[in-house]
């Protein structure tokens, strides 16, 4: 039925049988956390107290904590929300424009990849509302009526459109999330041997019982919802980058931003997802899932990406030059020389250099060289929304009012907070929910294992096939 | 899609190893006059459907439907808000600046179709937090693949229905009863 090119490397290896999925796949969802776990979940969770105390201390004393002037008024608050936001973005691609391309190494990363753009969007709105300084007035971005009076959100702004686009991404990714989950949930459900996990994960599974029916629907669902995420994807950074190019701010005030920034949500965000998926396989033992074939195709998107980033910067310059505009020449001479040049050539290196070593097959299929590139990667992204937003209002039109920022304790302990938060979910969905989409992965062994065992069903192992648990409804 | 709670229902279960035969098994098992009431699989089998004679999904033009009514619940709110309840001059433009409202009336076209098409999928297959399943066996869900008959909506007697189920390749065959 399934005819595969044998020039094709597979993407699953080990001779894997569909029940050697399910069963390598829910081991750690049903087994006890292991003592890695533990300590890694001991750690997030104390950064995560530790950041939500600083947090509130900010929200109490207020944003005079931070160390904005009146001349630099967004500083980490907004670098941080770019960045996350930018790092979300990789899930919904690797999800929904992998799904339409018919890539099939999406299937062993998908799962993770889409829990980390949800969790990334929640640490950017963190930051939404920490900046807003008066958090319980949250619900004014929302277009209801002034309470003083008829007064209504202003539909031109872009950060208007930024709560919309953030809103309807987050609830966009939590469907498709959860949709993806479902089956996968109820394979669990089936297993589950206590009657709490029974009834947990069966609530969660909402009854699923893979019917032929059933699944061409979910199928189509699927399809359509990838159809809609893709440009939903594409509209969310290029609104964020609206926040800026829609301003006078010489630096932001470019009409390569939206397309530049979308390249570089996505490039982050496959670092991230490579830091990720790289523990993960190793602690969970999914080698045989998440292969050299997908580090591989991953490096080669962040190259893509990242060179993409590379030519825009380059662009940008040209253009600040090419348009005569002087405060458009001053203020990326200012980046490359002034008193932030560090931030600059900090972001030029990690981002346009180093991905370039990615042409290296030997490097771009090495564990270490992978996970070392993908941090920097993430600390230039970092240095590059520090970039556009510092160095672009420390100096602006008059040179009476320039100023330098320089961060307090509590820009890097509510920074330090969204790591507690995203380490602390990501760690609590790896222990309760599958890491790896069990039935599309199930879906690709015929077409990509390295192997096909005799019986390409298997037969489940261990205590199952001493006390099969399908007994117990049988007649 | 769920069976309706009925003491009489008895089903014929034939359990089956893999999905290529499994598509080749329902061919054979409707050639032999049996009817088949559906078939479970841990993933997707494509074509499946269309072998069991499903029709085609109409959920494409609930999710149109949900989206143009998202579209058009901004395209009203703008309108209300900017164009006739306070209208303001902002940038030198038009109160009602169409352009400037693109990208709102595209966030709540998608938000829509999306809760839209999967609040209608969860309705058109019987799926909610509270729904239990009729699972016909529940490997169906891990590696096998279940062929599931409803003896009274078939004429052919048991122990034929259970040879076909055999000769098409059926691993097992089990007796169900709700």
């Amino acid at each position: 039925m399934h005819v595969t090119s044998s020039v094709r490397t597979p993407l699953v290896t080990g001779g894997k049988t569909y029940a050697d999925v399910t069963e390598d796949i829910c081991r750690q969802v049903e087994g006890k956390p292991t003592r890695e776990w533990t300590i890694a979940f001991a750690i997030s969770f104390i950064v995560l107290i530790y950041g939500t105390a600083c947090v509130f201390w900010t929200w109490w004393e207020g944003l005079g904590v931070w160390g904005l002037n009146k001349t630099v008024g967004w500083a980490w608050d907004i670098t941080n929300f770019v960045w996350w936001v930018g790092i979300g973005h990789a899930g919904t691609l690797i999800s929904a424009i992998l799904l339409l391309f018919r890539m099939k190494y999406r299937t062993s990363i998908n799962r993770a990849a889409e829990a980390m753009t949800i969790f990334a969007v929640l640490c950017a709105a963190s930051f939404i509302l920490m900046h807003m300084g008066r958090p319980w007035l949250a619900y004014w971005a929302l277009p209801l009526p002034n309470t003083f009076g008829s007064l209504w959100v202003n539909f031109n702004s872009p950060l208007v459109w930024d709560v919309f686009a953030i809103s309807t991404y987050f609830t966009v990714s939590l469907v498709f999330w959860y949709m993806g989950l479902v089956p996968d949930l109820a394979t669990i459900r089936d297993r589950a041997t206590n009657k709490v996990s029974r009834y947990i994960y069966g609530t969660l599974s909402l009854g699923w019982n893979g019917g032929a029916k059933t699944w061409a629907r979910y199928e189509y669902i699927s399809l359509i919802l990838a159809g809609i995420s893709t440009p939903l994807v594409l509209s969310v950074h290029t609104i964020v980058s609206f926040d800026f190019a829609t301003s006078v701010i010489p630096g932001w005030h470019t009409t390569i931003f939206p397309p530049y920034f979308v390249a570089g949500a996505i490039f982050s965000g496959f670092a991230m997802v490579q830091n990720l998926m790289l523990i993960t396989r190793v602690v969970f033992k999914l080698e045989d899932y998440i292969t050299f074939e997908h580090i591989e195709s991953m490096n080669k998107i962040i190259t893509l990406t990242g060179s993409i980033v590379g030519v825009a910067y380059i662009t940008e310059f040209f253009i600040a030059w090419y348009s005569g505009v002087e405060y458009e020449g001053y203020a990326f001479l200012n980046r490359m020389t002034g008193p932030y040049w560090w931030a600059y050539w900090a972001m030029m290196t990690c981002n346009v250099i180093s991905p370039q070593l990615f042409w290296s097959r030997r490097i771009r299929r090495s564990i270490v060289w992978t996970f070392v590139l993908s941090v920097v990667v993430n600390i230039g992204m970092w240095f590059e929304r520090f970039v556009i937003i510092v160095t672009s209002l420390h100096r602006d039109y008059l040179p009476s009012s320039w100023a330098m920022f320089s961060p307090t304790i509590f820009d890097i302990s509510d920074y330090i907070f969204s790591f507690g938060l995203f380490f602390t979910l990501f760690l609590l969905f790896a222990k309760f929910l599958p890491v790896i989409n069990m039935f599309e992965v199930k879906a690709i062994i015929r077409s990509s294992s390295e192997k096909l065992p005799a019986s390409v069903s298997g037969v489940a192992k261990g205590e199952r096939v001493a006390n099969p648990t399908f007994n117990k409804n049988a007649e | 899609m769920a069976v309706q709670h009925n003491d009489n229902a008895k089903f014929l279960v034939g359990i089956y190893d893999d999905d290529d035969v499994v598509l080749k098994a329902v061919k054979e098992v409707k050639n032999a006059g049996v009817r088949i009431h559906e078939v479970y699989s841990p993933f997707p089998i494509h074509g499946l459907d269309v072998a069991l004679g499903h029709p085609r999904t109409r959920i494409g033009i609930a999710a149109f439907l949900f989206g143009l009514t998202g579209f058009l619940c901004m395209v009203a709110l703008t309108v209300y808000t900017m164009g006739y309840d306070w209208p303001m001059i902002i940038g030198g433009k038009d109160p009602y600046s169409l352009p400037a409202y693109i990208p709102v009336m595209f966030e709540f076209t998608v938000l829509f179709t999306a809760l839209g098409m999967v609040g209608t999928f969860l309705v058109s297959n019987g799926l909610g937090p509270t729904v239990k399943p009729l699972m016909f066996d529940l490997r169906s869900t891990d590696n096998k693949f279940v062929m599931a008959i409803d003896l009274n909506k078939n004429k052919l007697s048991e122990t034929e229905i259970a040879t076909v189920l055999r000769t098409s390749g059926a691993a097992e065959v089990n007796v169900k009863q709700f």
